[in-house]
């Protein structure tokens, strides 16, 4: 019996363990798949698998016509849409958490409901909007962008307001018996202890704008973002190049995230 | 609905703030800060869903070029079905399988970081979250090449007599499933860590010095407080999968279509906006109404 429960409990102790590390190894599969193509040299076109190693890739990264462009476009698009959602987003947090007024569950339900919308439903019905207003010869950088702003706002307003919503009150208490006004507890408290959380909307933000498709295909005229052109490249022959962005983004992206995480651990310890 | 947007995606709406928190500005203050965002979400959320609705009632014989007739034409609703209920049956089964398998896979992921991870769990977290920094649709490519006919997946199950001879994954219902899957895994793992990591651990000790098995404690205590978590990811998950239809273009046949790829076809083609907006309505008021049923039911047992 004894022996058992005890082999019973080392068993849940470590299988979950190790069924967990198992589903996250399973989630870098592909991962490991882009970083390994983006050093291939495909001997023929129109089959995509590992033929040998280059550089070239790397040193060529621009060589596929038009990919470099539809990069360019789609950092623009990615860092306006992440201005301009992080401040709409994290002023919409504020005032959620920090303030009373009439219409709270109606403006929680409308913030809600564009994360609960399949992507093909929004990008539909922006593209009905904007045909329905006459708008349908202007789609282009500023309808994608319009769009962006929209799918980037709730999460925006979700990831401050955890942060906003976890905040230690008694420090502001404390600016403010220390006789700080609104406007110096604000911005030498407030806004430093909330600046973490803004940042990660802001990194999220970037990352939905970065990668959308599905409404920016619908919204973007002749304009062309790189998943629109991953896409177009799927249907013919996929150039190894995208493999290179594909792994220096997810480079970046993880330094940035490590850098913040080691930073934030540094100031805790402090 | 209340219950929807108490989802962890969603924190319960905090208290507002007490009379002695600092009261940053007056009254009108919490208006000002909303405003222009929920500006922003009624001109290009809301009303386009309004533009939507019209658009579904235009006369079909319309164009881009030529424009849009309203003539109240129900018979897009009555088209849209007939010729694609195929598709439509097919997203709410595909999505439904890949929530049902994310949730086999997201839950012993979601325990392990919240109760085993230790001192690992925020790297663990970031692990979870870093393959999305990678585009989803160069994952996807990705699958091609992994799951492709003469690639070791195929290979390994074919040896294994698992495939027959002539078998394959790629352009499969099962590789649109797969893929969708691994695509809106991170949708289920999340919220589901998010509820477990809140779980007060005596209460787990408490089942155990009761005479309670491991797995009599789990299916009594964890898993009933962790269904505020499996709610909110089985939605998370089961929305984006069945209205995608970037999985079932690359890793299906076009057999395997789903309503998603219907409505894409229908737009980008440029001359069937109605019923492509019919389409987008049904999809909508379908899922719409799974979420309240799923809510509703898993509100009154299982919730708060």
């Amino acid at each position: 019996m004894t022996a058992l429960s005890r082999s019973g409990r080392w068993i849940s102790d470590h299988i979950i363990l190790i069924v967990g590390l198992l589903v996250l190894a399973y989630t870098f599969v592909p991962i490991a798949v882009v970083v390994l193509m983006s050093f291939n040299a495909p001997e023929a076109r129109l089959t995509y698998q590992f033929d040998g190693f280059t550089w070239h890739n790397w040193t060529n990264p621009c060589e596929p016509e038009g990919m470099c462009d539809a990069v360019v476009l789609s950092l623009e698009i990615g860092l306006l849409a992440t201005i301009g959602a992080t401040i709409l987003g994290t002023l919409m947090a504020f005032a959620l958490v920090r303030h009373r007024f009439a219409g709270r569950t109606t403006a929680n339900l409308v913030i809600f409901l564009p994360m609960a919308t399949p992507e093909i439903v929004m990008g539909s019905s922006l593209l009905a909007l904007f045909v329905g207003t006459g708008f349908s010869g202007d789609l282009g950088f500023w309808t994608i962008l319009i769009a962006h702003i929209m799918f980037c706002l709730s999460f925006v307003v979700v990831t401050v307001k955890a942060r906003l919503t976890g905040l230690d009150s008694t420090l502001e208490q404390a600016a403010m018996d220390l006789y700080a006004n609104e406007w110096q507890t604000f911005w030498r408290v407030t806004f430093p202890l909330v600046f973490p959380g803004i940042l990660g909307a802001a990194l999220l933000a970037f990352s939905l704008s970065f990668d959308d498709f599905i409404v920016t295909n619908l919204n973007a005229g002749n304009e062309v973002t790189f998943p629109m052109f991953v896409w177009g490249s799927a249907q013919r022959d996929i150039p190894m190049q995208i493999n290179v962005i594909g792994t220096a983004m997810f480079l970046v992206s993880v330094l940035i995230v490590l850098a913040g995480s080691l930073r934030g651990r540094r100031r805790a310890t402090a | 609905m209340s219950a929807l947007t108490q989802t962890p995606a969603e924190d319960a709406p905090p208290e507002p703030p007490d009379e002695e928190r600092p009261a940053l500005g007056r009254r009108y203050t919490g208006y000002l800060l909303i405003l222009p965002g929920v500006l922003w979400l009624g001109l290009f959320f809301l009303i386009p869903f309004y533009s939507l609705v019209a658009t579904s009632l235009y006369d079909p014989a319309g164009t881009v070029f030529s424009g849009y007739e309203m003539t109240w034409a129900w018979s897009n609703f009555d088209n849209a079905v007939t010729d694609n209920w195929q598709p439509l049956l097919r997203s709410f089964l595909f999505g439904g399988l890949a929530t049902v398998f994310c949730l086999l896979l997201g839950y012993p992921l979601a325990y392990a970081i919240a109760f085993k991870a230790g001192r690992w769990k925020y790297l663990m977290l970031v692990l979870v979250i870093a393959p999305f920094f990678t585009s989803f649709l160069i994952r996807t490519i990705s699958w091609q090449l992994i799951l492709a006919d003469n690639g070791f997946v195929v290979d390994t199950l074919q040896t294994l007599r698992i495939l027959g001879a002539d078998d394959r994954l790629l352009n499969t219902p099962i590789a649109v499933v797969a893929g969708l899957t691994y695509n809106f895994l991170p949708f289920m793992v999340l919220p589901l860590y998010a509820s477990l990591d809140k779980i007060d651990h005596r209460l787990i000790e408490a089942a155990s010095d009761l005479y309670a098995s491991p797995i009599r404690g789990f299916a009594k205590v964890t898993l009933p407080l962790s269904m505020p978590g499996v709610v909110a990811g089985t939605l998370l998950t089961f929305i984006p999968a069945a209205g995608d239809f970037i999985n079932a273009e690359l890793l299906g046949r076009p057999s395997d279509s789903m309503v998603g790829n219907v409505i894409q076809q229908y737009f980008s083609g440029g001359n069937n906006y109605p019923d492509a907006a019919a389409l987008s309505m049904i999809l909508m008021a379908l899922i719409l109404g799974m979420v309240l049923l799923y809510v509703r039911r898993a509100g009154t047992e299982d919730l708060v």
